[in-house]
């Protein structure tokens, strides 16, 4: 339980200067060891007493895992780049603006200065009731406490609910699916690539995280592809709070179109499921297709076939129908249903 | 390093959530084990069995080539609870040692098919079988002791052959009674805590918290301890000696010559020869 703020368990701090040491690090203190970036995720555990590592590795230090580089087919960003760096990169913003759109739209301004995108793809749920340190599923508990007929769960998932019924929350995840965006993990094996997408795992597979990093793993780099370089992209975050909140639901596209029709599209919706979802079934039936109002009423009904709501969460169906509506037939066009 | 995994409720309270899982281990070292002693006794040191024979000519006459042992709907019964069993296991002990798969579905699913087998189980062997012949009788306990003294060289008769089934059978039967029992009492109240497309409704809060630990708990221990048991049981399936045992359970008979060797046709009847080889096994046997 959350018993005291502000004071945090002992714990050995280690600043490693290189991700091959933090990476051999991470594989030698195994489950002890706590990876932290910015911090914003993890101060929040630590405070709260909930989290009790032995091992804390702080990656501030490594300077070779922050920064975006131009590559021969795309972009490499380092897990510890600042959101307001990869906000305000020139490249980022003329060629992937969904990523940028997105990231300008995490938190705070002094958070987005804090935080980083590994950070950002990689924090956990917030569940309050899992934050808070009640002994739910993810916390290794036997029940949900979302998902019970006086539970709170607005915030909560429509998708993809087994047993835990969180949702991820970040805001740079949908966009960087969109981007077909590949995450570089070091692993005690070596190098590991993954599709954005297949970074993030669900409560079906493993109830206890939110993504595949395992102990000794570490996600170092993320590369974007110029695959969707300069293509029309769709960001849009729907929030309780503009100034600072985390997403009751976002959605993020990039959609190449000739002749007013949509000639492919990647598209991913994020705060709806345990893990963030990319549409495929929606991405192959606008293809061909004209990007218009109708094309995207067709696809919003399309991406809520499924949709289970929890006691307080019927309003998501709606919403993610008409964000994803949004994003193929545009804001001006979409009108509400 | 206790057995049971505590946690604090939200209500303030010391809740048992789980057993430890280190018990995962505990269980199938200690199968392991015993396979490994066992397999050593029977190989080094046990001493070659002796029964007391005294059949008359008249009644090993009578006793078919192929003595029939479990029906066909026992034996169904068998190997539907065997995959139902082998299942569960699976499904809830490999993602917890790492070998992770959306397991919750098959799980209860298998854990219906073994509720649905047990109740059908209970009803046929309490109205079609003989329903006795698988509990201890008092020349069961007569015998182990018997066994027992022999075994460690003192005097004593030579223990009669077994009736339907050895008294190791029926102490094995009874404690995976037990333990299947616990596990599907306690499995068919989880299922108000999962999804079941409707099958239960939801409702976690038929329990409080502690009776909730209490039942996971529960279930947890009695399926550890089904690891040991199965691992036991597949063990004893394929040992050389046990093998017309196994073979029944697939055939239905075992041969005349095992029959007699193991087992007493005055505590055992089967019908006499009259049926043949060909003879197949009913409900009644």
């Amino acid at each position: 339980m959350a018993v005291i703020r502000d004071v945090m368990p002992a714990f050995d701090l280690l600043q490693p200067a290189s991700a091959a040491d933090a990476q051999k690090l991470l594989q030698q203190y195994g489950e002890d060891a706590w990876i932290m970036a910015g911090g914003l995720d993890s101060f929040d555990w630590l405070k709260d007493r909930i989290k009790k590592p032995k091992v804390l590795v702080d990656l501030s230090g490594i300077s070779e895992m922050s920064g975006v580089r131009e590559t021969g087919n795309g972009v490499e960003i380092g897990a510890m780049t600042t959101l307001t760096e990869i906000a305000h990169h020139p490249v980022i913003k003329s060629q992937y603006g969904v990523l940028s759109q997105a990231v300008e739209v995490v938190a705070s301004p002094q958070i987005r200065n804090q935080g980083t995108l590994g950070g950002n793809v990689s924090q956990d749920t917030r569940c309050w009731y899992y934050r808070d340190g009640w002994p739910c599923y993810r916390a290794g508990g036997n029940i949900c406490y979302a998902d019970t007929p006086v539970g709170r769960n607005r915030e909560h998932a429509i998708f993809g609910a087994n047993r835990c019924v969180a949702v991820h929350p970040s805001d740079s995840v949908p966009a960087l699916i969109a981007l077909d965006a590949k995450f570089v993990i070091q692993t005690p094996k070596g190098e590991k690539v993954v599709d954005a997408e297949d970074y993030f795992v669900g409560p079906d597979i493993d109830i206890t995280r939110l993504n595949i990093i395992q102990p000794g793993e570490l996600l170092t780099t993320i590369r974007i592809p110029n695959t969707w370089a300069g293509a029309k992209f769709y960001f849009e975050k729907v929030r309780d709070r503009n100034v600072w909140d985390f997403p009751l639901m976002n959605v993020a596209s990039a959609m190449k179109v000739s002749g007013g029709n949509i000639d492919s599209m990647r598209i991913a919706v994020n705060a709806v499921a345990p893990k963030p979802m990319r549409l495929k079934a929606v991405e192959d039936a606008v293809r061909g297709k004209p990007a218009n109002a109708d094309t995207g009423e067709m696809a919003g009904k399309l991406a809520v076939q499924g949709a289970v709501p929890l006691q307080f969460n019927a309003y998501k169906i709606p919403l993610m129908r008409n964000l994803v509506k949004r994003a193929i037939g545009g804001v001006q066009e979409a009108q509400w249903a | 390093m206790g057995l049971i995994q505590w946690a604090t409720s939200p209500w303030g309270n010391s809740v048992p959530i789980h057993i430890a899982w280190y018990l995962i281990w505990v269980c199938a070292i200690s199968g392991l084990l015993f396979m490994i002693v066992h397999a050593l006794y029977v190989g080094i040191f046990a001493k070659p069995k002796k029964f007391a024979v005294n059949d008359t000519p008249a009644a090993v006459a009578a006793i078919p080539e192929r003595v029939p042992r479990h029906s066909f709907v026992a034996r169904a019964f068998h190997w539907v609870m065997a995959i139902s069993m082998l299942a569960l296991l699976v499904t809830a002990f490999l993602p917890k040692v790492g070998v992770k798969f959306d397991w919750v579905t098959y799980h209860w699913i298998a854990g219906l098919v073994l509720s649905a087998s047990v109740i059908f189980h209970i009803v046929h062997a309490s109205f079609w079988l003989d329903f006795w012949s698988i509990w201890p009788d008092s020349i069961d306990l007569r015998d182990a002791r018997r066994r027992m003294m022999r075994a460690f060289g003192k005097d004593a008769p030579p223990p009669d052959r077994f009736a339907k089934y050895p008294l190791e059978n029926k102490f094995y039967h009874f404690v995976i009674l037990c333990s299947g029992l616990a596990v599907i009492a306690t499995g068919l109240f989880m299922m108000k805590r999962v999804n079941t497309f409707g099958i239960f409704s939801r409702n976690p809060y038929v329990f409080g918290d502690l009776t909730w630990g209490m039942m996971y708990v529960l279930h947890g221990l009695a399926g550890v301890g089904l690891i040991a048991l199965i691992m036991v049981h597949v063990y004893f399936g394929i040992r050389p000696e046990k093998l017309p045992i196994t073979k029944s359970m697939i055939f239905g008979y075992m041969d005349r010559e095992f029959y007699l060797e193991e087992h007493d046709p005055q505590r055992w009847a089967v019908e006499p020869a009259k049926k043949g080889p060909g003879y197949a096994p009913s409900d009644a046997d």
